[in-house]
C-alpha cells in the first residue's frame, strides 16, 4: 500500500508541480536572489528529505522476519545521537548561511510599506526629494537591493511577495525591514500572510520592478494608478 | 518502619483468601453509586478516565465535521459555502477545540485511565480531583460548543493574535468566549498535572524503582510536568488579555506602552512545549505496545528515559520559532533555529530505538500494529518538514501557508492520533472487555491512511505555491484550484474512515465476543486484573517480586493478587486505601484513605462556571459575588478530609503496620501541594517576564511619572513585608506547639491578622501610590503583579482561616497536624513572592 502510495507521489507530484510551480504567489518560480536561494535550499531538503523518509521505511521494513541480536548502542547512540547530529548540522549551516546572505548589509535604497485593515499605503522616494504615496503597488527598481521599511496601523498583517523574498510581519509600534531584489523588471503579486480579520482574503499588493534607469521617473502618482 | 526501607517481598505477602469474598467487600468500598446518582458523584479513575476519553472523542468528531466544512469551502475558488465571519469561526474553532478539546483531554483520560493499572495501585491520588477536573472540561467545553451554535464563536485563529483579538478590533464576546472558555478547560489541565506526578512518584507499588517503572509513566511524567510549567505561561496571557478587554488596562496596547509581541510570547511559551505535551503520551504509547507486538523487551529503557527527560529540557527553548517573521535579533533567530533543530535529537534516538525493538524482536503485523506504521511513515515526513521550518530562510517562505498546514497535520496527526488508535486498538479489550470484530478495524486504518495523505501531502505543495492559511476564496488563483479539490475529496475519504473506526469500537463493545485475560501476553501490571477491569483493580497490591524488574510480572501474578497475597488486601475497614510509597525506591511509607464517591466535584466546578458565565456577559459585580460560592466548596473540600476521630495503624501484611495519611508526615496532599507551587511559581515567574518585556523590550510612550511619593511607597512595601514575614513565622511554631503543648488559638490569629494587615499596606500601596493601571501597559502590569501578590495573600490568610476553625473545634492535636502544614508551604511561597514583587516594584520606584 505504501509503496503504491509513493508511486502515486512520485508520478503525480511533479505533474502538479509543474503546471503549479509558475504562479504569481509560487515561491517555487523565485524572480530575485533572496527567493532563488530560499528555493534552492527547498529542492536540497525535499531530495535529502526524500531519502531518509525511504531509509527509516526501509528500516522498518527490513525489521519484519526473524529476531536478530541487535547493537543498543549503533540504534540509540549511532543512528539516533550522531547520524541525525550530523544531518541537522549540515541543514544548520546550509540555513545560516542562505540567511546570511539575505540579510540588508551596506545600505540601499528606501521604501515604505504601512499596512492596515485592508488595504496597503507605499512610499517612495521620489524625483528631487519629493515623496510619492501609492495605494496598491510598491514600485521598486530592477536588479538593485530595496529595504522595505514596514509598519502597521492596526493589527498584525504580514508583507510577503513570494517570488522575490520570504515573509516580514507589520506589527504595530514596531518597525520590520525586509530586503527585497527584483532580478529585471515585471510585475510581481504580494499579499498579506497573516490573518488579518474579515478581509484577509483580498488584502493584496503587487510590487513592480522598473527598469533602473526610468526609474523614479515611472512611478506614477496615486491618482494615476489603474483601477484593479 | 523507616522512610526508606524495603522489606523483602516474603515479608510483604498475606495468606491467600477466597477471591469472590474479597471482590464483593471491595466492590462494594470502591464502585460508584448505582444510577443517575453515580453519573453525578462518581470519583473512580476507570470511570472518569473513560469520561475524559469518550467526551474529547465526541469533540474530536466536532473539530472534524468543522474541518469538513472548511474543506468543502476551499474545494472552488469561489467557495460560497460559508460567509467569511462564519469561516473565520469555523477554523478558529477547529483548531481550538482539537488542541484543548480533543488533544490534551484525551491524553488526560488516556493517563487517569491506565497509571493507577499499570503503577499497581487501585486509584490516582487525588479521586475528587479527577473529576473536578472533568467537570471543569465539560462545563468549559459546552460554553465554547454553544457559542458556536449560536454563531458568537471565537474568530481570530486558535493563536488569538493581539491586537485583532483586542476590544477594538475584536467587539463582542466571540475573544472573551476563547479566553474564558479554555482557561476554565485549562483548570482540568492542572489539576491532572498535579495528580499524575503525584500519582507516578508516590503511589507505585511497593518495589517498583522510579527507575525501572513502566516507560508508559516516564513518558507521562514528562508530558505531566511539561504541563506544569507550560500551561501556566496561557493562562496568565489568557487572563491578561482578558483584564485588557473587560477592564481596559493595555498589556497589548502599543499606544499605550503594551506589546502585541507580549502575547505571542506567552502564546507560543505554552504552544511549543505544548506539541510535546501531545507527542509524550502519544511516544508512551508506541514504547509500550511495540515491545508487546514484537514479543520483545523495548531496547535502550535508559536512552529512552533520557531522550523524555531531553524534551521535556529543550522544548522550553524554542518557542521563538513560531516568531521567525516579526523581526527578532539575527543572533535570537540562530540561537533558536539551532534549539529548534536539536529538539529532533531525542526524537529521532526514540524512533530508532523502536525500530530497533522491532529488529530485535519478531513484530507481528495486528491491528495496533498497522497504526504504529502508519504513525512512522507519517511521523517521519511531518519531523522533516519540522526541520525544515526551523530553517529560518525557508521559514520565511512557508510560514502560515498551507505548508505549515500541512506539516503541522502530519505531526500532530501522526504523532498523535494514530499512536493514539493503536493505543486504543491495543486497550479496547481490557475497556470494553470484548473481543474485535476481524477485518472492520484494518478497513478503518487504511481508509484514513489513504485519506490523510491524499488530503495532506499535496498540501505541502499548495503552500509552497503560495496558499496562505486561513483564506476563504481564491478567485485569481485558479493554480491552487486542482491541488485544494484533491485535498477537499480525500478529507472526505479520512472522515469515512474515522466513522469506520468509531463504527468498529462501538460494534466492538456491542457484539464482540468476550475477551480473553492478557489477550496480547504483555508483561506489564494493567493486564494483570479481570477484563473489564474491577473498579478497584487489584484485590490486593502488587509485592515486589512482581515489579522487581523492568517490566513487572505480568498476567500470571493476576490470581495471586485477586486471592490477597499481595499487599494490603482486601477493603476490610470499609475505605478506599491505597498504599504511598517513597519517590525512588517505592519503599511503603504510610496508607492514605482516599475520599469516596461525592457530589462535590461538580458542585464546585459549577460554582466555577457560574462565575466564568458572569464574566463573559460582563456582569463584573456579579462575578465577584459569584467567587462566594467557589470559596465555600472550596472550604467544604477541605473540611470533607478532617478525620472524624483518630485512625489506628493500618496492618498492611502480617505484622507490618503502616500509619495512615493523618498520622503521616510526607503526605499525598503535601506532595500535590508542591507540584501546584511549581505551577503557581512558573506563573508568578511568567508574569515577571511580562513586567521586564514591557519595560526593557517594548517600544512605544514613556509611562507616565509615579503619582504617590516614595517614602509612603517604600513605608507600605516594607510594612507589607513585615507583616508577611511575621506571618511566615507562625504556621511552623504553631506546627511546635501543637506536638508539646495543645491548641495554639492564639498564635494562629496572630498569624491570620498578619496576612490581613500585608493585604491592607497591598491594598493601600495599590490606591494611593501605583496609579490608574488603564493608562500605560507599565502601570497596568505592575498593577496586575499586586494583585497576584495579593491574591496569593488571601489564600493565605484563608488557610490561616482554615487552621483558626480546626483549632477551635480542637482538631489540632499532636500528630494530627490538619492544615498547618500546608499553610506553612504556602505561607512561604506567599513571601518569597512577595519579596521579589517589593524588590522589582522598588526598583521601578527608584528608576523614576
Amino acid at each position: 500500500m505504501m509503496s503504491i502510495l509513493k508511486r502515486m507521489a512520485a508520478v503525480s507530484v511533479p505533474l502538479f508541480a509543474a503546471q503549479a510551480c509558475a504562479a504569481p504567489l509560487s515561491t517555487l518560480d523565485p524572480a530575485g536572489p533572496s527567493a532563488e536561494a530560499i528555493a534552492w535550499l527547498w529542492w536540497v531538503f525535499l531530495a535529502g528529505a526524500g531519502g531518509l523518509t525511504l531509509f527509516v521505511m526501509a528500516l522498518l521494513a527490513l525489521s519484519f522476519g526473524a529476531p536478530r541480536a541487535v547493537s543498543e548502542r549503533r540504534w540509540t547512540w549511532g543512528l539516533g545521537v550522531w547520524f541525525s547530529l550530523a544531518i541537522l548540522s549540515a541543514m544548520l549551516v546550509a540555513g545560516v548561511a542562505v540567511g546570511e546572505r539575505l540579510l540588508p548589509r551596506d545600505t540601499a535604497l528606501e521604501v515604505r510599506a504601512h499596512a492596515q485593515q485592508w488595504s496597503w499605503t507605499f512610499t517612495h522616494p521620489g524625483p528631487d526629494g519629493t515623496v510619492i504615496e501609492t495605494g496598491r503597488d510598491l514600485h521598486i527598481p530592477a536588479g538593485q537591493p530595496v529595504d522595505v521599511r514596514i509598519t502597521s496601523a492596526d493589527v498584525i498583517h504580514s508583507f510577503w511577495v513570494p517570488r522575490l523574498a520570504g515573509k516580514m510581519d507589520a506589527i504595530p509600534g514596531r518597525e520590520n525591514v525586509l530586503r527585497l531584489q527584483a532580478a529585471s523588471p515585471g510585475i510581481y503579486e504580494g499579499r498579506c500572510a497573516e490573518f488579518c480579520g474579515i478581509g484577509y482574503a483580498t488584502h493584496r499588493f503587487r510590487v513592480i520592478a522598473h527598469d533602473p534607469a526610468d526609474w523614479p521617473a515611472s512611478v506614477p502618482a496615486q491618482a494615476e494608478e489603474a483601477p484593479e | 518502619m523507616t522512610e526508606n526501607s524495603m522489606p523483602p517481598a516474603d515479608h510483604l505477602a498475606n495468606p491467600p483468601q477466597p477471591a469472590l469474598r474479597l471482590h464483593r467487600e471491595l466492590t462494594r468500598v470502591w464502585s460508584n453509586a448505582p444510577g443517575i446518582r453515580g453519573v453525578f458523584t462518581a470519583v473512580n479513575h476507570s470511570t472518569i478516565g473513560l469520561r475524559f476519553m469518550c467526551t474529547a472523542l465526541i469533540f474530536f468528531g466536532i473539530g472534524g465535521l468543522l474541518a469538513m466544512l472548511i474543506r468543502t469551502q476551499l474545494a472552488t475558488r469561489k467557495g460560497a459555502f460559508l460567509d467569511t465571519e462564519i469561516y473565520n469561526q469555523i477554523f478558529t474553532m477547529h483548531g481550538s477545540i482539537m488542541m484543548f478539546l480533543f488533544a490534551i483531554p484525551m491524553l488526560e483520560g488516556l493517563a487517569m485511565y491506565l497509571l493507577p493499572k499499570m503503577l499497581g495501585t487501585r486509584d490516582m491520588a487525588f479521586p475528587r480531583l479527577s473529576a473536578f477536573g472533568y467537570w471543569c472540561y465539560l462545563f468549559g467545553g459546552l460554553i465554547l460548543i454553544g457559542a458556536l451554535l449560536m454563531g458568537v464563536a471565537p474568530r481570530d485563529g486558535w493563536f488569538m493574535y493581539t491586537p485583532l483579538s483586542g476590544s477594538t478590533y475584536s467587539p463582542g464576546i466571540n475573544a472573551d468566549v476563547w479566553l474564558l472558555g479554555v482557561t476554565f478547560v485549562e483548570i482540568s489541565a492542572l489539576a491532572a498535572a498535579v495528580e499524575i506526578t503525584v500519582t507516578i512518584l508516590r503511589m507505585r507499588a511497593p518495589g517498583m524503582k522510579l527507575t525501572q517503572m513502566p516507560l508508559f509513566a516516564w513518558y507521562i511524567l514528562g508530558a505531566a510536568v511539561m504541563m506544569l510549567a507550560g500551561f501556566p505561561p496561557l493562562i496568565l496571557g489568557s487572563v491578561l488579555l482578558e483584564i485588557e478587554r473587560a477592564f481596559g488596562w493595555p498589556f497589548f496596547d502599543p499606544e499605550r506602552g503594551g506589546d502585541p509581541l507580549l502575547w505571542q510570547h506567552l502564546f507560543w511559551l505554552f504552544g511549543h512545549p505544548e506539541v510535546y505535551i501531545i507527542f509524550l503520551p502519544a511516544a508512551g504509547i508506541l514504547s509500550t505496545v511495540i515491545p508487546v507486538l514484537s514479543r520483545t523487551r523495548i531496547l535502550g529503557y535508559g536512552a529512552i528515559v533520557a531522550s523524555i527527560l531531553g524534551l521535556v529540557f529543550l522544548s522550553f527553548g524554542l518557542w521563538v520559532h513560531h516568531m521567525f517573521a516579526v523581526g527578532i535579533p539575527h543572533m535570537a533567530l540562530a540561537f533558536f533555529s539551532a534549539a529548534s533543530l536539536l529538539v529532533a535529537v531525542p526524537t529521532a534516538v526514540q524512533v530508532f530505538a523502536w525500530i530497533g525493538t522491532m529488529w530485535k524482536g519478531r513484530p507481528q503485523l495486528k491491528l495496533p500494529m498497522l497504526y504504529i506504521l502508519g504513525f512512522f511513515f507519517t511521523f517521519v515526513m511531518g519531523g522533516l518538514t519540522g526541520v525544515m521550518l526551523a530553517i529560518v530562510p525557508f521559514n520565511w517562505q512557508a510560514h502560515d501557508t498551507a505548508f505549515v498546514t500541512a506539516h503541522l497535520h502530519y505531526v500532530l496527526i501522526g504523532g498523535f492520533v494514530f499512536p493514539m488508535m493503536a493505543g486504543l486498538a491495543y486497550w479496547l479489550p481490557m475497556i470494553s472487555g470484548r473481543r474485535r470484530i476481524k477485518g472492520l478495524g484494518e478497513l478503518a486504518f487504511w481508509t484514513i491512511l489513504v485519506g490523510f495523505h491524499g488530503t495532506f501531502f499535496i498540501m505541502h505543495l499548495t503552500g509552497l505555491v503560495g496558499m496562505p492559511r486561513r483564506i476563504d476564496v481564491y478567485p485569481d488563483h485558479p493554480e491552487w484550484e486542482m491541488l485544494n479539490l484533491v485535498s477537499s475529496v480525500f478529507s472526505f475519504v479520512m472522515t469515512f474512515g474515522f466513522a469506520l473506526f468509531a463504527l468498529d469500537c462501538i460494534l466492538q463493545a456491542w457484539l464482540g465476543k468476550h475477551a480473553r485475560r492478557d489477550p496480547w501476553k504483555a508483561p506489564t501490571l494493567d493486564w494483570a486484573m479481570a477484563l473489564p477491569p474491577p473498579a478497584y483493580n487489584f484485590a490486593s497490591l502488587p509485592r515486589p517480586d512482581m515489579t522487581g524488574s523492568e517490566y513487572a510480572g505480568g498476567a500470571e501474578v493476576a490470581l495471586t493478587l485477586a486471592r490477597g497475597e499481595g499487599v494490603l488486601p482486601g477493603a476490610p475497614r470499609g475505605h478506599r486505601e491505597v498504599l504511598v510509597t517513597g519517590i525512588g525506591h517505592a519503599s511503603p511509607q504510610h496508607v492514605a484513605i482516599l475520599p469516596a464517591n461525592t457530589a462535590l466535584p461538580i458542585q464546585f466546578a459549577a460554582s466555577i462556571g457560574v462565575f466564568v458565565l458572569m464574566m463573559l456577559f460582563g456582569l463584573y459585580y456579579v462575578a465577584l459575588a459569584a467567587l462566594l460560592p467557589v470559596l465555600w466548596f472550596a472550604w467544604r473540600w477541605a473540611r470533607a478530609l478532617v478525620p472524624a476521630g483518630s485512625v489506628p495503624p493500618v496492618e498492611i501484611a502480617p505484622g507490618l503496620q503502616l500509619p495512615t495519611h493523618y498520622d503521616s508526615a510526607a503526605t499525598l496532599t503535601g506532595s500535590g501541594l508542591a507540584c501546584f507551587l511549581f505551577a503557581n511559581g512558573t506563573f508568578f515567574a511568567s508574569l515577571i517576564f511580562g513586567l521586564a518585556f514591557i519595560t526593557l523590550v517594548s517600544p512605544g510612550p514613556a509611562p507616565p511619572p509615579l503619582e504617590g511619593q516614595a517614602a509612603v511607597s517604600a513605608m507600605l512595601i516594607a510594612g507589607g513585608l513585615l507583616a508577611a514575614a511575621l506571618a511566615s513565622l507562625v504556621p511552623g511554631r504553631a506546627l511546635k506547639e501543637v506536638s508539646e503543648a495543645g491548641s495554639p488559638l492564639r498564635l494562629i490569629a496572630f498569624g491570620l491578622a498578619a496576612n490581613l494587615a500585608a493585604l491592607a499596606a497591598l491594598a493601600g500601596l495599590a490606591i494611593w501610590q501605583l496609579g490608574d493601571p488603564r493608562v500605560h501597559a507599565q502601570t497596568a502590569v505592575r498593577a496586575a503583579l499586586l494583585g497576584y501578590v495579593a491574591l496569593q495573600l488571601f489564600i493565605t490568610a484563608i488557610f490561616a482561616a482554615f487552621a483558626l476553625d480546626q483549632a477551635r473545634r480542637g482538631e489540632l492535636a499532636a500528630g494530627h497536624l490538619g492544615a498547618l502544614r500546608h499553610w506553612n508551604l504556602w505561607q512561604g511561597y506567599t513571601l518569597a513572592i512577595g519579596a521579589i514583587s517589593a524588590a522589582v516594584i522598588w526598583a521601578q520606584v527608584l528608576s523614576q
